[in-house]
């Protein structure tokens, strides 16, 4: 550190040429051991999706036993192979007899900390929506995490109403999240004080969801009915 | 700190252990912070943190010490975030590859390993500068400090803020979750609880090793 020991050497700068070739014989380097780890954990990651995927629909739709991946764009709704699960918007569930139990959806809200990403399960039979689950949020824990938890606030959906207007073409009455002990109608959600905003976000995200699923969806009804693809390997 | 710090350190006992105690990144040096506050609020966010820090710190101390007489002096920095950025992402997949949930959990706190002061503290002052035995000896101490400390942040968050630990439950329905562990001042507070702790077992320490010389 003091200046005896450290005598000031000249300042010789090595060329451009061998600093470039060392920066970039390190980015190879690196380059091939990230392309490598990649192709080693890709399939395993894919899987991983898929099952978390399933856990969420089979736990929506706990009658079911397959489940079949569709695609909705627009006004058409195509079946997908069990490959291209990372398509689907439509999971329709069976059971072990092959009738349709219910149909899974993915909806979003904004809630306190983040979006809150759901996938809710909708029964044609009853024209409501009978469960969802988190799929993603960042809510306060002990807080935002009550939307799962608490059992006065699952009791919203047993089923909740979303029924279609006579035209077919939208709800006949909007979803939407009312205070704590205010539910008089079967489309409202009665929200859990304390929680407010996230379970208000829950009946934006189902609000929204099915104001433009639901519509396109019941049209394409009679392609839900039977299971197009059987590939369920488990 | 006495030694030359340029100089090559032979191997020792100390070499691993400085990271755990004498210099515990956490605890004393107050390096890398961020994680530590950020996914410390449970054991096993803490716990699968702390080991990809660790996985890290070793392979990036290791290569770092091996390509040290071929890094040209005045592009080190940017070899070393190279080098630190391909451990990171491998750990990256690795994660996603072993739990979704996980890494969902740990979100951004993954990548950002890149910038944890640690790694490029141990690059530049350790790994570039010994041989590769020690840097990996030195890396894998100061490793296990990390976890160590990231450990004890979690579990003690954890049982306040959950009641559980590992995710398993410890007490009965009557308990009530302290939710502010598990959020970010819960963090601030329990770092200073143990801050406070190693600061006066350290007091402690150093106050009785010149009694014992007397006796000496």
């Amino acid at each position: 550190m003091s200046a005896e020991t450290d005598p000031v050497p000249p300042p010789v700068l090595p060329s451009s040429r061998k600093l470039i070739t060392a920066l970039a014989a390190i980015a190879m380097i690196s380059g091939l051991l990230v392309a490598v780890t990649y192709e080693v954990t890709a399939p395993v990651i894919k899987l991983n999706q898929q099952r978390a995927l399933e856990q969420a629909i089979f736990k929506v739709l706990p009658a079911a036993t397959v489940h079949a991946n569709f695609r909705l764009e627009g006004a058409t709704l195509s079946a997908l192979t069990s490959e291209r699960f990372a398509e689907a918007n439509v999971f329709a569930g069976y059971n072990a007899d092959q009738v349709l139990v219910g149909i899974a959806m993915e909806g979003a809200a904004r809630g306190y900390q983040d979006v809150v990403k759901i996938l809710y399960a909708y029964d044609p039979a009853q024209n409501g929506i009978t469960g969802f689950t988190v799929l993603q949020s960042s809510e306060t824990p002990g807080i935002g995490d009550k939307v799962e938890t608490d059992a006065a606030f699952q009791e919203n959906f047993n089923p909740l109403d979303a029924s279609l207007n006579a035209g077919g073409d939208a709800l006949a009455h909007e979803i939407i999240t009312v205070k704590n002990g205010r539910k008089v109608n079967p489309w409202e959600i009665d929200g859990i004080s304390g929680a407010t905003i996230t379970s208000t976000a829950i009946g934006h995200a189902l609000n929204d969801s099915a104001q433009a699923m639901l519509p396109p969806l019941l049209a394409n009804r009679d392609l839900l009915i039977a299971p197009h693809t059987k590939g369920e390997d488990d | 700190m006495a030694t030359d710090p340029r100089a090559p350190e032979t191997l020792s006992l100390a070499t691993f252990t400085q990271g755990i105690w004498q210099e515990n990144p956490v605890f004393v040096m107050l390096l890398g912070l961020c994680p530590v506050l950020a996914v410390t609020n449970t054991a096993t966010n803490a716990l699968a943190m702390g080991l990809a820090t660790l996985f890290v710190l070793l392979c990036s101390g290791v290569l770092v010490s091996l390509l040290r007489k071929i890094i040209p002096k005045q592009v080190r920095i940017a070899c070393y975030i190279i080098i630190i950025a391909t451990f990171v992402t491998i750990v990256d997949y690795a994660i996603q590859a072993i739990s979704l949930d996980l890494h969902r959990a740990l979100g951004a706190f993954i990548q950002l390993i890149v910038v944890n002061c640690v790694i490029l503290g141990r690059a530049e002052s350790y790994a570039s500068k010994n041989t590769v035995i020690n840097a990996f000896v030195n890396a894998l101490g100061m490793g296990v400090g990390f976890t160590f400390a990231l450990l004890c942040l979690g579990v003690v968050r954890e049982i306040l803020g959950f009641g559980t630990l590992f995710g398993l439950t410890l007490f009965g329905a009557s308990f009530q979750p302290w939710a502010v562990f598990a959020l970010p001042p819960g963090g601030f507070f329990v770092l200073a609880g143990w801050l406070f702790l190693f600061a006066l077992i350290r007091k402690r320490r150093a106050a009785a090793i010149p009694e014992e010389s007397h006796v000496a």
